[in-house]
């Protein structure tokens, strides 16, 4: 091993990053840009869900039902239909995800039976969304019969009260209930994993369809300095792409962050020293850039978006999925950047985590290293 | 005579990239397997919807009361009590190790309250590292406890007024979710995820492939033949486009046939779909392609533009509950027409009379974007 060589490999490859200004430009643009969205477009609260109402009844008595729903932040009403047909059409076009309809013998029921029903008709294709909105629909409804009743009693002469319970919730590690405070560390993670594993699984996959891995071989470096020589430009991108992302996230959108900087710091080393090998691995192996790059994107990408808990609960998976999960290095990099943001969690209670990320760091840079062979086939 | 000719000139061009991309038994996996690994996880993994909300409760209280409303979250299918504690300092650490995500603690004088008609409250510590998670448990909350009163209060009245009880107005509500009856979020999701495959899949072929030329330099070559720049296009578009057609159709089959997912449109407003957006995003591949000269350049930048588009297609979130701004910004991105569209043939079952906009609008994308990478197309050889 000689450093020598090693920075003369890292020169090289410096060399081509920063002949190509626009590509380094969009690597340290990405996070911010990325954040910025998640910050100010992506919202996971399920909020002014526009409605639309068809109130067949028309009495005092609808409409009182009717303002329960114009009350609150959960429903916005985007539509008044007075046919049917006029409720079907703005469901099926999407202006509105759920309509009300009061049927015409709404107050005539509730007077004579005591009995009345309100049908909300949800626009379902988005599941999420519907059963959310399903849960603020039934709430309200309960409500406003709670009121009547009280009423009842009240006209009856009765003992009457209304006996209600209120949840007074307090939520812990992100007060607001941002979306954004949740998203970050994941945020972080997808950053990271695109430009390690992305970039380095180009490097190699480069030079051979290229034709320069040949002068490569010919000269007198080895395979770990060009391993080390290779990566080492990109794992000084990703520490600041790290600190880009922890910094907008802290600084412009005030993100928590109650936990220690080294301990963010020590535990996305790791975590770029995963991607990169991961990436090395892939840049070995692929045949083409093309191959390399769509192998990249199966590999960290997806399962960094979709497996590692950064948007979608990882213990609401089936099973098997959740055993996937479990060799994935992004979930326990999720997971650490989660509690040191916002919970500020101790160390020692990270070591499992930190733990894994080790392990499968080691076995990362063993096969990255071995596959590697310095010679034309 | 010209016209003869052209058509054999695109015949040979077509006859070298579909030998080129076919060849390899590499690349041939590489045209359909990440398409196919990814639907399938998407569609076990992609689970917005949360069930058995973990859940530790502490009862000061102890009444009759306070355990009716317990089994309430024990009923609801929402819920999962996993711990009940009997001091504050246990929840406090449940939550903070993770081991439940919501605790509910009953203060004593609970049931006090209530017998005496007034409102109880009850406190609730949730934890909102996870945003969505706490917001949907907040949701289910608010209905356990609506409908925990309403039962108390009907109990109430007929101890009190046996004989009037039947009588007590009650207003329920029948909820219909249409389009996806059983909630199921693999419906939700599959549609989504078609378009969002076809796009970085056609995308990135289509940059990939002209770029690849231009950087092994075998551009220069093809240039020299007597092939002509649109025909050249031509030649390179149709492999990809034909390749699109025949992932959407494995796709939606994985989708319909596999997950369960109604095909409830007409096949026919399906493939028309389908297929305008594959131009749309062959229009983009190319349009990358005259922007980079190395593959390392045309996937960043590729990345660049798929990200935000994906986040802003109303794919995982609703457009609804985004800012006005990015509400409107979407309606440039084709990827959010192509989401609604394959969703609504997909669930909703509607047909061109409801999706023309949509289609008239990544149509126009198509266009801009063809026309547009074909003008710089000549500049860039230049």
């Amino acid at each position: 091993m000689s450093w020598l060589r090693i920075v003369a490999i890292s020169r090289k490859e410096v060399l081509q990053i920063v002949r190509d200004p626009r590509s380094l430009l969009i690597i340290l643009v990405i996070p911010f840009v990325q954040l910025l969205i998640f910050g100010y477009a992506i919202n996971l609260d399920v909020k002014h869900v526009p409605l639309c109402i068809y109130d067949r009844d028309g009495t005092q008595t609808s409409q009182d039902l009717l303002k329960h729903f114009q009350a609150t932040d959960y429903f916005a009403i985007a539509h008044l239909s007075d046919n049917y047909q006029d409720v079907v059409h703005n469901i099926d076009n999407g202006v509105c995800s759920v309509a009300i309809v009061v049927p015409p013998q709404f107050s005539e029921d509730l007077r004579s039976n005591g009995q009345a029903s309100v049908q909300a008709i949800l626009d379902a294709s988005d599941s999420n969304s519907a059963s959310i909105g399903m849960g603020y629909a039934q709430a309200i409804v309960q409500t406003y019969s709670s009121e009547i009743q009280v009423n009842w009693q009240q006209e009856r002469g009765m003992a009457a009260g209304a006996p209600s319970i209120s949840f007074e919730p307090r939520t812990w590690f992100n007060e607001d209930l941002e979306s954004m405070a949740n998203l970050v560390p994941g945020v972080v993670a997808l950053v990271m994993a695109v430009v390690g594993a992305f970039l380095t699984s180009l490097t190699i996959a480069r030079e051979w369809e290229r034709g320069t891995m040949e002068q490569l071989i010919s000269t007198p470096v080895g395979k770990l300095e060009i391993q080390i020589g290779k990566l080492f430009p990109y794992f000084v991108i990703g520490v600041a792409d790290t600190a880009i992302c922890a910094g907008t996230a802290v600084w412009w959108f005030g993100v928590p962050f109650r936990g220690s900087w080294l301990v963010l710091y020590g535990c996305s080393m790791l975590f770029l020293i995963v991607v990169l090998s991961l990436g090395y691995f892939i840049s070995v192996t692929a045949k083409s850039q093309l191959g390399a790059c769509q192998m990249a994107l199966l590999a960290t990408f997806l399962p960094t978006f979709l497996l590692s808990g950064f948007v979608f609960p990882i213990d609401q998976m089936p099973i098997v999925v959740q055993w996937i999960t479990a060799i994935l290095p992004a979930r326990y990099y999720v997971s650490i950047l989660r509690n040191v943001f916002l919970k500020g969690t101790a160390i020692h209670l990270l070591a499992g985590d930190i733990a894994a990320l080790a392990t499968i760091a080691v076995v990362l840079v063993f096969f990255a290293t071995r596959s590697f062979k310095k010679r034309l086939e | 005579m010209r016209f003869r000719e052209a058509i054999e000139r695109i015949h040979q061009m077509l006859r070298k990239e579909f030998i080129q991309t076919l060849r390899d038994p590499h690349t041939r996996w590489l045209l359909f397997g990440p398409a196919l690994i990814q639907m399938f996880i998407f569609g076990y993994a992609a689970t917005m919807e949360i069930r058995h909300v973990s859940l530790a409760v502490l009862d000061h209280d102890n009444t009759q009361e306070s355990r009716e409303l317990i089994s309430h979250f024990r009923a609801s299918r929402y819920f999962q009590i996993v711990k009940h504690a009997s001091q504050r300092g246990e929840l406090r650490e449940g939550i903070d190790r993770g081991d439940f995500v919501l605790a509910v603690e009953i203060d004593s004088g609970f049931a006090q309250r209530l017998r005496n008609g007034q409102g109880a409250s009850v406190q609730v510590i949730v934890d909102s590292s996870n945003s969505n998670t706490a917001l949907v448990a907040l949701s289910y909350l608010s209905q356990v406890g609506a409908t925990y009163a309403q039962n108390y209060q009907i109990d109430r009245i007929q101890r009190l007024a046996p004989q009037v009880a039947s009588f007590v107005p009650q207003v329920s509500l029948e909820a219909r979710p249409w389009f996806n009856e059983g909630l199921q979020s693999e419906w939700y999701f599959v549609p989504g995820v078609l378009g969002n495959l076809m796009l970085i899949l056609i995308m990135n072929l289509t940059a990939f492939a002209v770029v690849r030329e231009r950087e092994i330099g075998t551009l220069e070559q093809v240039m020299v033949t007597p092939i002509r720049r649109w025909e050249f296009i031509v030649g390179k578009t149709v492999p990809f486009f034909l390749i699109g057609c025949f992932d959407a159709t494995m796709l939606t089959l994985v989708g319909t046939l596999w997950f369960g997912v109604p095909l409830r449109g007409h096949v026919a407003v399906l493939a028309i779909g389908v297929m305008i957006f594959l131009l749309a995003a062959l229009g983009l591949g190319l349009l990358l392609s005259t922007l980079a000269v190395t593959q390392q350049q045309s996937m960043i930048t590729a990345f660049f533009f798929t990200m935000p588009m994906t986040s802003l297609s109303g794919f995982g979130t609703p457009i609804s509950s985004m800012p006005p701004f990015f509400q409107e910004l979407s309606y440039f991105n084709p990827l959010r027409h192509v989401v609604f569209v394959l969703r609504s043939i997909f669930l909703k079952g509607v047909g061109l009379d409801v999706l023309w906009p949509n289609l008239l609008i990544m149509a126009g994308f198509a266009s801009l974007t063809l026309t547009v990478s074909i003008l710089r197309f000549r500049k860039s050889l230049e």
